[in-house]
């Protein structure tokens, strides 16, 4: 008979609202009104939603391309265009803003720890990143009117139905990336802020990830058209 | 003797309002039990939709009381036309496998009980959680609607293969408008599975309570985070192809439709587009689909006998792995349902390889079962009986998959009934069999109540018989030729099997009739049943711990410690024959892995 005496784990009583924390239960009001005082209780779960997320995101881009590789091998009626030039504007303009706003999660975590007393700033860089979002949405619609100026409309061919569908996807992608800026935007505002660390890595990772997945998406259409 | 929980606090205040109570709730709970009503009325739709099917079948003159309301033209005079007897195939199929199969067992019973298993207050994100639910019940809408559009519902089966599904109106009826409403509700359903996906994937690696590491967690929680993992990556894929579908109905893309296709002497505007491209999406997704439906039956099932067994399985780690196995493995075998599509007879091979490799892990689980099975003094319940059903019926339904795996033989029977009988036996009525394992055992945790154990078996006697009396039939169906999807069998060589069709139709009606039984117990013993104990299994996991129903924020603002494997019976402990994961007591035990 195999004998396994169950050592029960040390409990810290002194810290125990600590060992809860992140692990089944958050602080009902994690900042107390103070920005400074935040404990962020929720990182582990965020960063595992987002990543969870992201992999959802990248598996639905693999099945769209899988997809744009099949249909172009099962005829010969793909037909190769110029991608509008305006896509190389946007993608400058996104990978700026990626750098916007790390500078913003760096302002905002030295704010967080005390280091810098200037909300502003970090305040200033979200603003100048959604700025640059939106500059990127409207860059991509001015992509499709140039495409549309040539005659090539979603069902023109398979190539421009491609093209259509996956540059709109990922803009749709990229409005819920807007929609978490403007959230990050509207709890540092606030007169007591409620920003949570994590809220802010996750919306920039997220963001940061629209950029992978655009330079990916550049790369296949160059390829393919 | 449970005194050292640690303090907590919850991250959402109780909801005052009846809305946010139970409407728009953000308890994990409640969203459970939303998920599993939502689940129970689209199995009687289906239910329903399969009693009009098999009647047609059995008397195909037979004019069905009331179905001429439902369709004036789709049944004139209450006799089903050919085409909407496929309309009816096609939402039967839709409303069992994405509503019922895969609502319930996972989204329902994981809801509620998964975060109280890893011992936290609720998921972390509980927005994601309440839409999680409400886009799904949005996509039920949808779906339902497509009875309500003029040429109602589509015609062309729940796998909605192209060029069929992607031609429109003129393919014929439900091809227009109920054909895109199928897609768009199946676009919907899964975004609500991917945002559940991701509360259960975070709450199981990042909410456990103290103590809980991965290996102590209940084989339950194993199994709905295997399936989230499948689902996360399965309905990923599904979306984009639905997204594809709907674009060739209304902006006249030829992603799935070829050149020179004339369809009731029309010649179809569409060019150069793939038809098995269609397939190719739609079963990257619908293989795994198959485990998200059964897994979480085999966590439940595991949990039910392990508690009425009074002893762990033979190995929980090995239970484990299998199940994951099983998970991976699904992504390699889609192309089996594809051997009749034209493929390269060695593509055959390479997906036959890996199916018939996948039986390795089911068999390994059902042998674990067994075998922990031989020798033990089984309680024998409501729970435990359908527990002992679902592996019957797994090990029966999984058999014929053998045949099916091999190109040569799946050839021959995968046009006919042989294969609505293996699918219907593994992910359909075992997972339902899942389901009532898991309801009669955790119904008492839910309301407080206990549901009536006579009833309870007289249930599944009746379900259990039905079931084997339903579906035995169809393998032999099969194997005598007898072609799926057609609505009547006119042709003479199909005239003896008439008799077998007949018995396969009242086997349904009586079985059908036997679930009254159990809705009855379940609304009864909700309101009237006698008051449940805390723990009136004399299980080890945290939801028993707490009390019936649980509270708002489950463990009362205090989450629990654990400090024992999941499964610790058959030793001596102060609390009898078992010691409750949170319990600090030092115990001896008889079967432990370590």
């Amino acid at each position: 008979m195999a004998t396994t005496i169950h050592e029960p784990p040390a409990v810290n009583a002194i810290h125990a609202p600590e060992l809860g924390a992140g692990k089944g239960a958050w602080p009902r009001n994690p900042s107390e009104g103070n920005l400074r005082m935040l404990a962020d209780h929720s990182s582990g779960a965020s960063r595992t939603g987002i990543w969870v997320g992201l992999a959802a995101i990248s598996m639905t881009f693999a099945a769209f391309t899988s997809a744009l590789v099949v249909r172009q091998g099962s005829a010969l009626d793909w037909r190769h265009f110029a991608l509008p030039s305006v896509l190389y504007f946007n993608t400058v303009i996104l990978l700026a803003s990626s750098m916007t706003l790390e500078v913003s999660r760096r302002r905002v975590a030295a704010f967080a720890r005390g280091f810098d007393s200037r909300r502003a700033i970090p305040l200033g860089w979200l603003y100048v990143t959604l700025a640059m979002g939106l500059i990127f949405v409207a860059g991509q619609f001015a992509a499709w009117m140039q495409l549309k100026a040539q005659g090539l409309y979603l069902a023109t061919n398979p190539s421009s139905s491609f093209f259509y569908v996956l540059t709109a996807m990922h803009a749709l992608h990229l409005l819920g990336g807007l929609g978490g800026l403007v959230l990050v935007i509207s709890r540092l505002s606030k007169q007591i802020p409620t920003l949570r660390r994590s809220t802010m890595d996750t919306a920039s990772y997220y963001w940061h990830f629209m950029d992978v997945l655009w330079l990916y998406l550049l790369l296949l259409l160059w390829l393919k058209f | 003797m449970h005194d050292m929980h640690v303090p907590a606090v919850h991250h959402h205040a109780p909801p005052q309002g009846f809305i946010r109570k139970h409407v728009f709730s953000l308890d994990h709970k409640v969203i459970g039990e939303q998920y599993y009503g939502l689940a129970l009325l689209a199995v009687l739709i289906g239910m329903v939709l399969s009693w009009i099917m098999r009647l047609h079948l059995g008397w195909p003159t037979l004019s069905i009381p009331g179905l001429q309301l439902l369709s004036k033209n789709g049944a004139p005079g209450g006799i089903p036309t050919p085409e909407y007897y496929l309309q009816l195939m096609t939402m039967h199929g839709t409303f069992m496998v994405f509503f019922v199969l895969t609502t319930a067992p996972f989204a329902g019973f994981g809801n509620y009980f998964l975060p109280i298993q890893v011992g936290a207050e609720d998921m972390p994100f509980p927005h994601f959680n309440m839409m999680s639910f409400w886009v799904t019940f949005v996509a039920f809408v949808v779906a339902l609607a497509a009875f309500f559009v003029p040429d109602g519902p589509p015609l062309s089966g729940w796998t909605g293969y192209a060029p069929l599904s992607a031609l429109g109106a003129v393919a014929g009826p439900g091809q227009g408008l109920g054909q895109v409403l199928w897609a768009a509700s199946l676009a919907i359903f899964c975004v609500g599975q991917l945002l559940g996906s991701l509360n259960f994937i975070s709450t199981t690696l990042d909410m456990r309570c103290k103590g809980m590491s991965m290996m102590r967690l209940p084989l339950t929680v194993w199994a709905w985070f295997i399936t989230s993992a499948m689902g996360l990556t399965a309905f990923a894929v599904l979306m984009p192809a639905c997204i594809l579908l709907i674009l060739d109905h209304v902006a006249g893309t030829s992603f799935f439709v070829a050149s020179n296709l004339v369809v009731n002497d029309q010649l179809q505007p569409h060019s150069g587009g793939s038809t098995l491209l269609w397939q190719h999406l739609f079963w990257f997704f619908g293989h795994p689909e198959v485990y998200v439906a059964i897994v979480p039956g085999m966590g439940v099932v595991s949990h039910v006998l392990i508690t009425n067994m009074r002893r762990p399985m033979l190995s929980h780690r090995v239970l484990i792995y299998s199940m994951a196995a099983l998970a991976f493995l699904s992504y390699m075998v889609y192309g089996h349902h594809m051997f009749v599509s034209g493929m390269n007879p060695f593509s055959s091979i390479v997906f036959s390889f890996p199916t018939l490799a996948i039986t390795i892990p089911s068999t390994i689980i059902v042998l674990i079962w067994i075998g922990s099975l031989y020798g033990a003094k089984l309680r024998i319940n409501s729970a435990s009986l359908f527990a002992l059903g679902f592996i019957s019926l797994f090990v029966s339904g999984g058999v014929s998959g053998f045949f099916l795996a091999q190109p040569s033989l799946d050839i021959l029977l995968h046009a006919t009934y042989f294969v609505v009988g293996h699918f219907h036996f593994t992910m359909a009525i075992a997972a339902i069999f899942g389901i009532f394992a898991g309801t009669y055992f955790w119904f008492s945790k839910v309301t407080g109540r206990m549901m009536n154990e006579t009833l309870g078996k007289i249930h599944f006697w009746f379900t259990f018989v039905g079931a084997y009396s339903i579906f035995m039939p169809f393998h032999y169906l099969g194997i005598a030729g007898n072609v799926r999807r057609y609505q009547a069998f006119v042709d003479d060589y199909l005239q003896p099997l008439l008799g077998v069709h007949k018995f396969i139709t009242v086997a349904a009606l009586v079985t059908g009739a036997a679930q009254l039984i159990f809705l009855y117990n379940l609304i009864y013993s909700r309101f009237r049943g006698p008051k449940a104990p805390q723990n009136p299994w004399e299980a080890t996991s945290l939801e028993w711990t707490i009390p019936s129903p649980p509270p708002f924020d489950n463990f009362g603002g205090k989450l629990p410690v654990v400090y024992h494997d999941p499964y610790q019976y058959g030793i001596e402990a102060s609390s009898g024959d078992y010691v409750m994961q949170d319990s600090p007591e030092q115990v001896q035990t008889v079967h432990d892995e370590k």
